[in-house]
């Protein structure tokens, strides 16, 4: 489903993100976790399109996306969230999930002034999908309500809902628990394992190590834009360099 | 909902359609028809300012040069239904426009052989200009963020000004003037011939087809708002990063209604150039562009409605002469206030809260 092959970032003489090669299989959830700093949330910018790789190949469903817009990306049926939620601020929380359906729609300018009946139809179900996707992540009593004024949990809920809109076939979630307490999380958690009954596939960036451990199909360890390990969560617990990089600290404190 | 935002989009036009032919009738029956010039100018203005809002509050994108774009419109229209082309009516090109049905002969006040531009065809180039100029302006300049855009939007207005002040083809300081009227229907049985001028037996028939005009642009642009173009708009101007990821191409989407939005203001310009019969480079100033900008902040950025009351009302109190010499200071000072206390527009001005925050500790 996803490649990565010798990706290098640098800006000006830091490197960000070094030499990182690794796959996720279709399906799977994979989960990419790291110190601080590690560079994780840069490399989830650079297989978006949100940044340029100033080496490597990103390969999605054996086409090199390297180099592509972030919208292009989302159009090929790559979706992400962000670590700071970034909601649209003065819509609600079903327009906001209506403008994730924007990729499997046409309408256009012309089509938009004139309300077209053609439009009319394709409206209705923009409507009825979002519907469906606010009722799925079990938010849909909010669909009228702006969606920044929600609390932070149904936030998290509308951008994934948002995310999914765009049936994706890959879904970069970036810290989907922070923030959350343990119910929360383990909420998150069956929703993730969710998305990827649905056929998602599914990686996660995420500090939240009870999550990861629970969750993961593979994990891939970064420390300092290098790739440490790639495993399944049992060998990583065991893993002594993976131990090394986190100074020791156990399940409980390697949380944000 | 869906129901319910049309119905009330089409209850508001019908209630402003009525509100604009309650007006005529009162003029009529006041004896105080010549308020129809400056409402029906009022109207032209509106249009590009609506445009204009859809840039700003939706897409995000400040521009203080669109005066540019209804100085082209209006500019263009006016030297090709003006300037003569007799010496040139061998040339093939002129001779291939003509054929087209483009131009028009006649005689002007010294008997002389005139050949110019038809004016439906003038104002159809004219506005074809405007949106090439708009859209090879702004696939660069609208790269640009805040006050980079804002910069470089200025920058252009200035540049138009200059030309029309400089050039003898758009007549310097003094503008063109003796520009011919649009004929929008042609003369059928007992009825005369519609065309916006300054006529003054078609004063009343022009005030119709400006706010008609009006009316039928602020619909479309309503429409957009409520479909999948407006929400991709909205989602751009609430995060842009977000809208881009989404999978919302952000850089066409504001050039297409970078674009539209020039479109809206040269045929503003085209058609207030037709009906004042001329046009002078006052019109490109920075100065009506910061009127422009003003007009949308106090109307509320993202505001349609509230742009055309306000673009509307502060227009015709402008051009009665109520603000005196004062006039583009009054413009200013509005878009100051506008800044300081009612950044939504007026509006969204709650006068209570203003007056009792500091006194009351629920938050209102």
């Amino acid at each position: 489903m996803l490649e990565l092959k010798s990706v290098h970032k640098n800006f000006g003489g830091l490197q960000a993100v070094g030499d990182v090669s690794f796959s996720v299989p279709a399906g799977a959830i994979k989960a990419v976790i790291g110190p601080n700093g590690a560079g994780k949330t840069t490399l989830f910018n650079l297989i978006a399109g949100n940044l340029n790789l100033s080496s490597g190949k990103v390969i999605f469903q054996d086409r090199e996306i390297q180099g592509l817009k972030p919208h292009q990306v989302a159009a090929l049926g790559m979706a992400r969230t962000f670590q700071n939620i970034k909601l649209f601020h003065g819509m609600t929380a079903l327009e906001s999930v209506m403008v994730g359906r924007h990729v499997r729609s046409r309408a256009g300018f012309l089509a938009g002034m004139f309300h077209t009946p053609a439009t009319w139809k394709e409206e209705k179900e923009i409507r009825d999908k979002s519907m469906q996707l606010l009722e799925l992540l079990e938010i849909a009593e909010f669909a009228d309500a702006e969606a920044t004024s929600l609390a932070f949990g149904q936030q998290r809920a509308v951008e994934m809902a948002r995310a999914l809109a765009t049936e994706p076939k890959l879904l970069l979630l970036d810290e989907p628990a922070a923030g959350l307490n343990i119910y929360e999380t383990a909420e998150v958690g069956r929703l993730i394992t969710r998305i990827r009954d649905m056929g998602i596939t599914v990686v996660l960036v995420e500090h939240d190590m009870s999550l990861v451990m629970d969750i993961s199909d593979e994990i891939v360890v970064l420390s300092f834009g290098q790739k440490i390990a790639e495993d399944v969560p049992l060998a990583i617990q065991q893993n002594p360099e993976v131990i090394k990089i986190y100074l020791g600290e156990d399940e409980e404190e390697a949380v944000v | 909902m869906n129901m319910k935002i049309k119905e009330s989009k089409l209850l508001k036009i019908g209630l402003l359609v009525i509100l604009v032919i309650c007006t005529q009738l009162l003029t009529q029956v006041t004896d105080t028809q010549f308020y129809l010039t400056q409402l029906t100018m009022s109207a032209y203005y509106a249009l590009l300012v609506i445009g204009l809002t859809v840039v700003m509050g939706y897409a995000g994108q400040i521009s203080l040069g669109h005066a540019g774009f209804f100085a082209i419109g209006g500019y263009l229209s006016a030297a090709l239904t003006t300037h003569n082309l007799i010496a040139l009516q061998t040339h093939p090109l002129v001779e291939g426009l003509g054929s087209l049905g483009m131009l028009v002969s006649g005689q002007d006040l010294y008997g002389e052989q005139l050949l110019v531009f038809a004016p439906w065809a003038a104002c159809i180039i004219a506005v074809l200009v405007a949106a090439v100029i708009a859209f090879v302006l702004g696939i660069p300049v609208l790269k640009l963020k805040g006050h980079y855009l804002a910069m470089a939007t200025l920058g252009f207005g200035i540049i138009i000004f200059r030309i029309g002040l400089a050039s003898e083809y758009f007549g310097e300081a003094d503008g063109i003037s003796e520009v011919p009227g649009l004929t929008l229907l042609p003369a059928l049985g007992p009825f005369g011939s519609l065309s916006v001028s300054g006529d003054f037996g078609l004063r009343v028939e022009n005030y119709y087809v400006a706010w008609g005009l009006l009316c039928v642009g602020l619909w479309l642009l309503l429409n957009l708002i409520d479909s999948r173009v407006g929400r991709a708009l909205r989602a751009i101007h609430g995060s842009e990063e977000a809208a881009e990821a989404i999978g919302v191409n952000t850089a066409r989407f504001k050039l297409n209604v970078f674009v539209l939005s020039a479109v809206y203001a040269a045929i503003a310009g085209v058609f207030l150039t037709h009906y004042n019969g001329g046009i002078g480079p006052s019109e490109a100033s920075v100065m009506k562009s910061v009127r422009y900008v003003a007009l949308v902040a106090v109307g509320g950025m993202a505001n349609i409605w509230g742009t055309l009351i306000m673009g509307v009302g502060l227009t015709f109190l402008s051009l009665r002469g109520v603000f005196g010499s004062y006039d583009d200071a009054v413009f200013g000072a509005i878009l100051i206030l506008v800044m300081l206390f009612a950044p939504d527009g007026i509006l969204s001005l709650n006068v209570k809260a203003l007056f009792t925050a500091k006194r009351t500790t629920d938050g209102h």
